[in-house]
């Protein structure tokens, strides 16, 4: 290579302004490591260069590298609080496992509120079931004040004759009572004091006659052991001197059977 | 010149290395910045943000690439020719008749450094026109040896050595003095 030449060519100028491209440059560099000479002309360019640019420039800036030099510091600052920070983030890792932890708790709780809940559902349904039952008491009882009401309507209608059945020979401690009304022909057998009815047998309600003692069926006492209040409303259209109650075979009989006569009572003459 | 073991102290992370860099180079880097922007408080603004950019990116720094000098030539510029596109419109228009660097020496009267005014000021009176035109592209505003040519229509060579011819008269000044 013929130095002066690759002096001369210019190319060391281009190479210290940047012009050249990259392969070029590269291909300087090692030209003016190997080449001392290279190396002096590149500096006296560089430094003739440095020295024009200086001239236009409006002032020595000699003061401003206090200014950046305070800027760098702050930077550092900076950097060294991101560095802090980094330390900062190991206590966070803490917050997250205490984070997690609260999770952990809360899930468990849940568990057992959900336990909680299952079982206070189950006492609510069983307390609505007695609640229930309650109020089917209470519409009972309402059915059975009004049924007493309508007893005691009955008992009290000026109409109506209360015929008292004494026991016989087959229950002497037998007693019922007939309540006649005349009027709308009905009669309700208070048959309280009856015993009950053996199995397979019921009691069956005869209006009479006396003279000729002629017996009229007015009905059975149905379901004499389910009926609580033992009151039972038969019709009767009959002009009955007198009441009997006989034990007869299930479904009744079309006369008496007198042998199984339980209670009796004349109809005291009406005023 | 250029003091390797200087860059390298710097590209350790010196500080007194920095300082002497700063010393060393400031002056002509802020005169680059100055010729492209021509506003002397925006140039103080570039400045430091390009001497912020040496200390931070020092390690960037591969002398098979190119001269010190170069590298911080390129920071300087593009530093300088990304504010001017940031500032948009306005200072384009502005831009247009930017001044290049005769006309920044022909018009001030406040030169940085005066010894070096009358000697640079004289060189300015006997340039070529080519000359001021070639170092204006590519020295003060980074055009490539093939933008240049295409610039000033000017065969690639030409540019080489038309140049070569317009520093060793820059050089014959100085040395003069």
């Amino acid at each position: 290579m013929d130095i002066n030449e690759y002096i001369e060519s210019g190319i060391l100028e281009l190479y210290v302004y940047g012009a050249l491209t990259e392969a070029e440059s590269l291909e300087v560099s090692t030209a003016l490591k190997k080449h001392p000479e290279i190396l002096k002309e590149v500096e006296e360019i560089e430094y003739a260069l440095r020295r024009l640019s200086s001239s236009i420039a409006p002032y020595n800036p000699e003061a401003l590298l206090a200014a950046i030099t305070a800027k760098l510091t702050a930077k550092n600052a900076k950097i060294r609080t991101l560095d802090t920070s980094t330390t900062k983030s190991r206590r966070t890792n803490w917050v997250a496992w205490i984070g997690w932890a609260a999770c952990l708790l809360f899930i468990v709780g849940l568990f057992f509120m959900i336990g909680d809940n299952n079982n206070l559902r189950e006492q609510l349904t069983k307390e609505k079931a007695k609640n229930a039952k309650f109020e089917q008491q209470i519409a009972d009882a309402r059915d059975d004040k009004e049924n007493a009401e309508e007893l005691l309507a009955v008992i009290r209608d000026k109409n109506v004759s209360k015929i008292p059945l004494g026991g016989q020979t087959v229950a002497p401690d037998a007693f019922a009572t007939v309540y006649w009304n005349k009027k709308e022909n009905r009669a309700y057998v208070d048959a309280k004091d009856l015993p009950e009815p053996p199995r397979g047998k019921v009691y069956q309600v005869w209006s009479l006659k006396l003279d000729p003692l002629t017996p009229t069926s007015i009905g059975l006492l149905a379901d004499f052991v389910d009926d609580e209040n033992k009151i039972f409303e038969l019709s009767n259209a009959n002009e009955s001197e007198a009441f009997g109650i006989t034990l007869e075979p299930e479904g009744g009989s079309k006369a008496p059977t007198m042998e199984q006569l339980y209670v009796l009572g004349q109809v005291t003459a009406t005023p | 010149m250029q003091q390797d073991g200087l860059i390298l102290e710097l590209q350790n992370g010196n500080q007194k290395a920095f300082e002497r860099i700063y010393e060393l180079y400031s002056e002509s880097v802020f005169g680059i910045i100055y010729s492209i922007v021509n506003d002397q408080k925006i140039a103080e603004e570039i400045l430091q943000d390009v001497f912020m950019k040496i200390w931070e990116n020092a390690s960037s720094y591969n002398s098979s690439k190119g001269r010190f000098f170069t590298w911080i030539l390129n920071i300087a510029r593009n530093a300088s020719i990304d504010q001017l596109r940031s500032k948009g419109h306005k200072n384009r228009q502005k831009n247009l008749k930017a001044e290049n660097f005769v006309d920044i020496l022909e018009s001030s009267s406040n030169f940085s450094s005066k010894t070096d005014a009358i000697g640079i000021q004289k060189y300015i009176d006997i340039l070529k026109p080519v000359c001021k035109k070639l170092i204006d592209l590519l020295f003060f505003k980074g055009y490539t040896q093939k933008e240049t040519a295409e610039e000033l229509k000017m065969p690639l060579g030409t540019v080489k050595t038309r140049n070569r011819a317009c520093i060793n008269q820059l050089r014959g000044i100085l040395v003069e003095k």
